[in-house]
């Protein structure tokens, strides 16, 4: 059956997320009837089975999220919401010594943004996922880190620094961009876990 | 690869920095009150600098890298990420950039040139650099060198976006004309674009650059902001045209705003409103040869 993805479209890598979820929905045999939309108004989330929040600069999209009127239809989507790096800074219950804005703590986890410091340090590396045989190709950029998860939070990787993939119910939230690399074993595994 | 191997400063880093900036508005700024504006209004970004292009115009002398202890200053007062300018050829200034752990580094035509046969090899430093360009051949020239970001020069410090438009329809518009072209044609348009052919040919297949391409160089209202989206740029980079506005914290706030909302007008009118004085400007062809900025470095 046919599953509309929208991608929010406020500031960030939204073409790379976009094009993820359309590869993403072709290896499963899923993109007849299915769409993947990008997301600039708040009439546009309710209509959604999935919704990806993209990596970007979490400050500038977390105040056009308020300018836009859209935090409200997030934080009463119904359907998955898949988060990277900024969006899991946005989707988190609180970020560390950060009063700027205030995130939709969707998930339940505490992030620290910007943990492993500047651009300089952003690196490539391979992780052990949980479930997975081969592990996953992980691109890091200025990314934020999981340093609490409540009790409802299942926990997906890691490195020595910190938790950097999560899930909770249908959500998947991860401090990496998966859009980056080729492999789209974290987009299918959020295709099914929609269970349209 | 071995799991648990880092991989640091790689193309695809570099690159994907670049790629979180798009849609975003990136502010020059000269201190850290003018940086926490920035941040406020939405800037993804900020450019700290010594001077804005405008008054680097009127100081004349040598433009050079903004002090260190200026820059630092800058990085302390925000959380988004911090760009610096160098100038073209000045691998000294860029290492210097990067043992301060700037963001991104920004090889500058509004700086004065300190070499005028080679750019900088790019491929030896960890944190990206982003390039004018003003045409197809100068863009795919830095990308070789390294360049993980592109700007159309425009004619920085002018307020007038005149050249910021006609240096992106010729991106453009060079761009659209490989399209449909065979191997053979592309290989001989490479060599007269002075450029590797693998790089022509990708941007025939993608319709566009293989990096983030923003526009630069005269940006002074949200109209002229919108209207560098609509014509293909992936974001802006506005210098003198927010601080030498009347009221820059509003101004900031509007070119945001309409580089978000470029394709609707009704929009960029609400984001216009009120605003005050835009930044003076000035006349392009009034300005004396030696006055040109996007003619240093090709």
């Amino acid at each position: 059956m046919g599953v509309r993805i929208g991608v929010l479209d406020l500031q960030g890598d939204v073409s790379e997320h976009l094009l993820a979820f359309r590869e993403a929905l072709a290896l499963a045999g899923r993109d007849r009837g299915s769409s993947v939309v990008p997301i600039r108004s708040a009439g546009e989330i309710t209509g959604c089975d999935g919704l990806a929040v993209p990596g970007g600069e979490s400050t500038t999209i977390a105040r056009m999220v308020d300018r836009k009127g859209m935090r409200k239809p997030i934080l009463e989507f119904p359907g998955g919401i898949f988060a990277t790096c900024a969006g899991l800074i946005l989707l988190a219950s609180a970020v560390e010594d950060d009063r700027r804005f205030s995130p939709l703590g969707i998930l339940d986890v505490t992030v620290r943004r910007n943990a492993f410091g500047r651009q300089r340090e952003s690196f490539e590396q391979d992780l052990r996922f949980q479930g997975e045989d081969e592990p996953f190709h992980a691109v890091f950029i200025r990314a934020p880190v999981i340093t609490r998860t409540g009790a409802r939070v299942r926990i997906l990787a890691r490195i020595p620094r910190g938790i950097v993939a999560v899930a909770q119910e249908r959500h998947l939230g991860v401090a990496f961009h998966p859009e980056l690399s080729r492999d789209r074993r974290l987009h299918l595994k959020f295709l099914e876990g929609l269970q349209v | 690869m071995k799991l648990e191997e880092l991989r640091f400063g790689t193309e695809l880093l570099k690159r994907g920095f670049a790629s979180m900036q798009k849609g975003g508005v990136i502010m020059d700024v000269v201190n850290a009150d003018q940086a926490r504006v920035a941040e406020e209004a939405g800037a993804v970004a900020v450019m700290a600098l010594e001077r804005v292009p405008a008054d680097i115009r009127k100081a004349g002398g040598v433009a050079r890298m903004a002090d260190p202890a200026r820059i630092t200053e800058i990085m302390e007062a925000v959380s988004i990420p911090v760009m610096a300018k160098v100038r073209i050829g000045h691998f000294v200034e860029a290492q210097v950039l990067e043992a301060l752990a700037v963001d991104m580094i920004d090889e500058s035509e509004v700086l004065t040139p300190a070499d005028e046969q080679f750019h900088i090899d790019k491929t030896k430093f960890t944190v990206p650099f982003v390039c004018g360009a003003r045409d197809l051949g100068e863009a795919l020239r830095r990308i070789r060198e390294g360049a993980a970001m592109i700007r159309t020069k425009g004619e920085a410090g002018t307020g007038n976006v005149v050249e910021a438009v006609r240096h992106m329809r010729n991106i453009m518009g060079e761009i659209r004309a490989l399209q449909g072209r065979s191997r053979q044609e592309m290989a001989d348009r490479a060599r007269a674009l002075e450029a590797p052919v693998e790089l022509v040919i990708e941007c025939a297949e993608r319709g566009r650059l293989p990096v983030v391409n923003f526009s630069a160089g005269g940006i002074a209202t949200p109209t002229d902001a919108a209207m560098m989206m609509q014509l293909g740029a992936d974001g802006v980079f506005v210098g003198s045209g927010i601080f030498l506005s009347s009221n820059p914290s509003r101004m900031a706030r509007a070119i945001v705003e309409a580089v978000h909302h470029y394709d609707d007008p009704k929009a960029i009118a609400d984001a216009s409103r009120d605003l005050g004085e835009a930044m003076k400007g000035l006349d392009i062809h009034l300005l004396a040869k030696e006055e040109v900025l996007q003619t240093r470095g090709r």
